[in-house]
């Protein structure tokens, strides 16, 4: 088999720009993964159904595994749970994740959250629609969504009460 | 299969768990500080930040990737396998065959008939026949199409009437009676006169559709055999210490120079619960390349992988008396095993043994068959052998209601066989708080005004179960712990608990952190947990059939109060004050009597205490009192203990399309003492949404032969093509938990993981005839399905007559 020669490409990761070598057929999962060692986003199906890879570029939710790296050169920022966390310590959604027990096994955490991230930069007060709504594209075996949703609504109030005590 | 080693016979004080003067049910001292609380899991940062690592997160030096070629028949000789072109691609470093691992191996000492790879014959599609390791997955593939099996097609069984339909097409030569992988029969009490003595006998017929665990971690395996001859594994596996020792067998390496090391694992659901192609392969390559080889399986390869739930056809007689009294249950299984044994052996056993709670039943029989089929093996799946057998018997006890003319509700309760009970098959029944599941979801869901009483097309239906919390016995038979837990205090105040037990999600690293916790008085972050690494951790058995938070809740509890007893000895010495009067909470140890000025750090009590008895360790273990009944098979379904659960769901059916939407199901579940309510609440809720799962929308089924492919391609091996709920297809899930605090469990805690799965299914059922008039008698329960069910004559006038009955069932 004629292996075909790797380019390097630069990606904008989590506010760093990183070089990658990538093939055309490396997806922007694999080049994440393995190529810069971002295995927090996860492979679940290889073919855009489970939403276990989801990273968020440009505040849309985005399947990393069913996305060519090459794509991303010298692109858009891509965020994936690692760029998530604020100052040493996570974010309201991943503390909330934890808090109300919405990561059983965790496998479909990090796609979780970043979809859930994405609706959250959008829409500050979602109601449980809306939530689940968001996650749709997002398969969970462990929970039933039930705490998923809760984690979500949680950090959503967490954020609204921030937000409201640093405007004036 | 090899001697099991450990067979001196352990002394009684071995076996007899610690008499502690506090006893094992209640807080150490006053009240519980962390145990019963809303806490954090100890990785559960770890896992929302993305740092959590996985299998298929690790990569090595080196590091080949391998990919299994798999059989594209159901049923085939393998003449002969030509791998030279494979082996002469760049790239490619190795090919194995089943002449390379050719010791048989299975879960069930007794029923090891796999190999790692097929040496002879192809059982079914998807069935391993060969592996190769290159430089990338890519060249792997690559070189799988390179290489050239000589296939001689046979003809291939594919239902369980085929299957018991021709003996003569022998799946697996290695059981002896056709295609029989179990035969089960088993009878208690006088079955016969006790129906004949019936007011009314219900007969019905069920099927179950076989269903897989899905869990959204494909399975992975890393092996590195080093330089020295030392072999370790990382894999996402739920059984370690299985896997070591079929490790051992089949590589033919000694167990003391195999790690087994259990990375987080994504979801298994006993999907992961024994040894796969994957882990013999990657460590048989890795011996022969010299370096570490990664298999990840494909999400296609997962379906194939399969052991989940076993297809079963299903006839029950149940005889009650007009009075609604059981009289005799008499039940013929047919299961669907599909090529291969896995647990084969336990799930015919399951499948009647765990039947005869929460209800007192005078005379049982069941008469269990598994049979070989050309189709990927079934296993254990979240409430092993035992869901399909409780859908049966609780729409059963529906039709039996309705016959009575009593409230589905009344009629359990007119059956209930209480705390301290023995069932007809001998098990020994302590805690039981089936009465307070009843009440509880009776009272949430509003029964009263709802059954027979909501209009065409919605309604309710309930259903009860029991499940065991551990089996009693190790899956080999030994004489050691079923649980070994260490653990140890150090001079910087922290905790290290030692132990094999396999997280899955489940949080049983938690379960372990939390008891510490609250023996020590140590805060959550103060204690590290190291599991599931045949290296550094004490046996556990691994996770399966419940058992870790009551077994290794146990070992654990044991190991932490020791240390408690010699820190509290310490400073009752300090103080002048009796050990009792020593209490260890939130990271501050005080005397009772005077804690404003008796008071100091738990680390600086630690400190104190290494200083006085030296260096701070501890062991503890559970092994479980011999149980079960006095016949063959007696001791299959027996535990220390049984959780209950009831169930109501409320649906809204549509008439004209048959579809069928759960609005709510109240979850009230029986789980001794809830340790972590948060965790216990997840596998309600888990639990559930995976029942009404299998009932609604998964079938695990194959497609027969067609002008291109041969029968056995799976229907649709892709998360899209077969569907599990998203987070638009779930109902409002309502936990009540019920805490009948059992006299064995760690302070009184019982099982929460699969228990809670049963009544989801015949709670719909019901709920459906409820809505619909029509008995889904067969899963799953799908528009189609329905909507026929509904074009049968007399469905309407069923659901108007059974209206009419209210104010019968009222009245009771």
């Amino acid at each position: 088999m004629q292996t075909p020669s790797s380019v390097v490409i630069r990606l904008r990761v989590n506010g760093d720009l990183r070089e990658c070598a990538v093939t055309p057929s490396t997806t922007l999962l694999e080049a994440l993964r393995y190529g810069l060692g971002l295995t927090g986003s996860k492979q679940g199906c290889d073919k855009g159904d489970c939403g276990a890879c989801t990273v968020v570029v440009d505040g849309e939710p985005v399947l990393a595994c069913i996305s060519l790296a090459l794509a991303y050169h010298d692109g858009a920022e891509v965020t994936t749970i690692e760029g998530v966390a604020e100052q040493g310590g996570p974010h309201p959604l991943q503390d909330a994740f934890d808090l109300t027990g919405a990561a059983q096994c965790g496998f479909c955490t990090p796609g979780i959250l970043m979809s859930a991230w994405a609706l959250l930069e959008k829409a500050p007060d979602p109601s449980r629609e809306e939530v689940a709504r968001a996650l749709s594209g997002n398969l969970c075996r462990c929970t039933g969504y039930t705490k998923i949703f809760e984690a979500v609504e949680m950090a959503a109030a967490r954020l609204r009460e921030r937000g409201a005590r640093r405007s004036p | 299969m090899d001697i099991p080693t450990g067979r001196a016979m352990p002394s009684d004080e071995r076996l007899a768990p610690p008499a502690w003067e506090e006893g094992r049910t209640g807080p150490p001292h006053g009240e519980f500080s962390v145990i019963g609380k809303r806490n954090r899991k100890v990785e559960g940062l770890a896992k929302s930040t993305g740092q959590a690592i996985y299998a298929d997160d690790l990569r090595l030096p080196r590091m080949l990737h391998a990919k299994l070629l798999r059989s594209i028949h159901a049923h085939a000789r393998i003449r002969s396998i030509d791998a030279s072109a494979a082996l002469a691609l760049a790239g490619v470093h190795a090919v194995i065959t089943g002449k390379d691992l050719p010791e048989y191996y299975g879960i069930i000492p007794w029923t090891q008939d796999e190999q790692a790879l097929c040496e002879e014959k192809a059982r079914y599609t998807g069935d391993a026949i060969a592996a190769v390791a290159a430089d990338s997955e890519l060249i792997a593939e690559e070189a799988l199409r390179l290489i050239r099996v000589d296939y001689e097609v046979l003809p291939a069984v594919m239902t369980i009437e085929e299957a018991l339909a021709h003996p003569e097409i022998k799946v697996n030569e290695r059981t002896k009676d056709g295609n029989i992988s179990k035969h089960v029969h088993l009878d208690f009490g006088d079955v016969q006169a006790g129906l004949a003595g019936s007011d009314v006998v219900v007969e019905g017929d069920y099927w179950y559709e076989g269903s897989t665990h899905t869990p959204i971690e494909p399975h992975c395996c890393v092996a590195d055999f080093d330089p020295t001859g030392f072999l370790t594994v990382w894999s996402s596996t739920q059984v370690a210490h299985y896997l070591h020792r079929d490790l051992a067998r089949v590589l033919g390496l000694p167990t003391q120079r195999i790690r087994v090391v259990q990375p987080v694992v994504g979801g298994a659901f006993g999907g992961k619960s024994e040894p796969f192609s994957l882990e013999f392969c990657t460590a048989k390559l890795s011996m022969v390349t010299g370096r570490p080889v990664k298999i990840l399986y494909t999400r296609e390869e997962v379906f194939y992988a399969h052991r989940g739930r076993h297809p079963m056809r299903m006839r029950y007689r149940t005889g009650i008396t007009r009075e609604g009294k059981l009289t005799a249950v008499d039940a013929t299984i047919k299961i669907d095993g599909g090529a291969y044994s896995s647990f084969g052996l336990v799930t015919t056993y399951y499948s009647g043994q765990l039947l005869t709670a929460p209800y007192a039943m005078p005379a049982y029989r069941f008469d269990s068959t598994r049979v070989f089929t050309n189709k990927p093996c079934c296993g254990p799946k979240r409430g092993h052998g035992s869901v399909q057998p409780r859908f049966a018997f609780e729409c059963q006890l529906d039709k039996l209601a309705e016959a009575v003319g009593l409230d589905p509700f009344e009629l359990r309760r007119r059956n209930l066989m209480g705390a301290d009970a023995r069932t007809v098959n001998g098990m020994r029944v302590t805690s039981n708080g089936f009465p307070q599941c009843l009440d509880a979801v009776e009272r949430a869901s509003g029964w009263k005004d709802k059954f027979r009483r909501l209009p065409y097309g919605r309604g309710v239906g309930v259903a009860g179960s029991m499940y065991i919390s551990g089996t009693n016995y190790c899956i080999y038979p030994n004489e050691m712990p079923q649980s070994g837990v260490q653990l140890k205090l150090d001079r910087s105040g922290r905790a290290t608990v030692f132990c094999g037990a396999s997280d899955i999600g489940q949080g049983s690293d938690s379960m372990l952190a939390y008891i510490v916790c609250e023996e020590l008085g140590l805060e959550l972050r103060d204690v590290r947990v190291v599991a599931a690494d045949t290296d550094l951790t004490p046996v556990d058995l691994g996770s399966y059939s419940s058992r870790e938070t009551f077994m290794v809740g146990n070992a654990c509890l044991d190991a932490a109060r020791k240390l408690r007893h010699e820190v509290g000895e310490t400073l009752a010495r300090t103080w002048g004050c009796r050990r009792d009067e020593v209490v260890l909470a939130n990271g501050v140890a005080c005397s009772a009597r005077d804690p404003g000025r008796e008071c100091m750090s738990v680390k600086e009590a630690f400190q104190h205490t290494e200083a006085r008895i030296g260096t701070l360790g501890s062991v503890g273990w559970y092994q479980s009192p011999k149980l079960g009944g006095d016949y063959r098979g007696g001791t299959i379904g027996a535990s220390p203990a049984y959780s209950f659960t009831a169930h109501v769901v409320e649906v809204e059916c549509d008439p004209e399309t048959g579809f069928v939407e759960v609005k709510t199901v109240w979850i009230a579940h029986d789980c001794g003492r809830a340790l972590s309510p948060v965790a216990v609440e997840g596998q309600m809720e888990g639990s559930a949404y995976m029942g009404l799962a299998e009932a609604l929308l998964e079938e695990h089924v194959f497609k027969a032969a067609a002008p291109h492919h041969g029968p056995g391609l799976h229907d649709g091996p892709s998360l899209l093509d077969y569907r599990i709920p998203t987070s638009l297809d779930v109902p409002e899930f309502v936990s009540l938990i019920i805490e009948s605090i059992d006299p064995e469990g760690p302070y009184g805690a019982k099982e929460a993981g699969e228990g809670p799965l049963h009544p989801s299914i015949p709670a719909l059922a019901n709920a459906i005839y409820d809505a619909l008039g029509v008995r889904c008698d067969a899963l799953p329960f799908s528009p189609p399905r329905v909507l026929r069910l509904l074009r049968e004559p007399g469905a309407r006038a069923r659901w108007e007559r059974a209206r009419a009955q209210v104010g019968v069932s009222a009245s009771c």
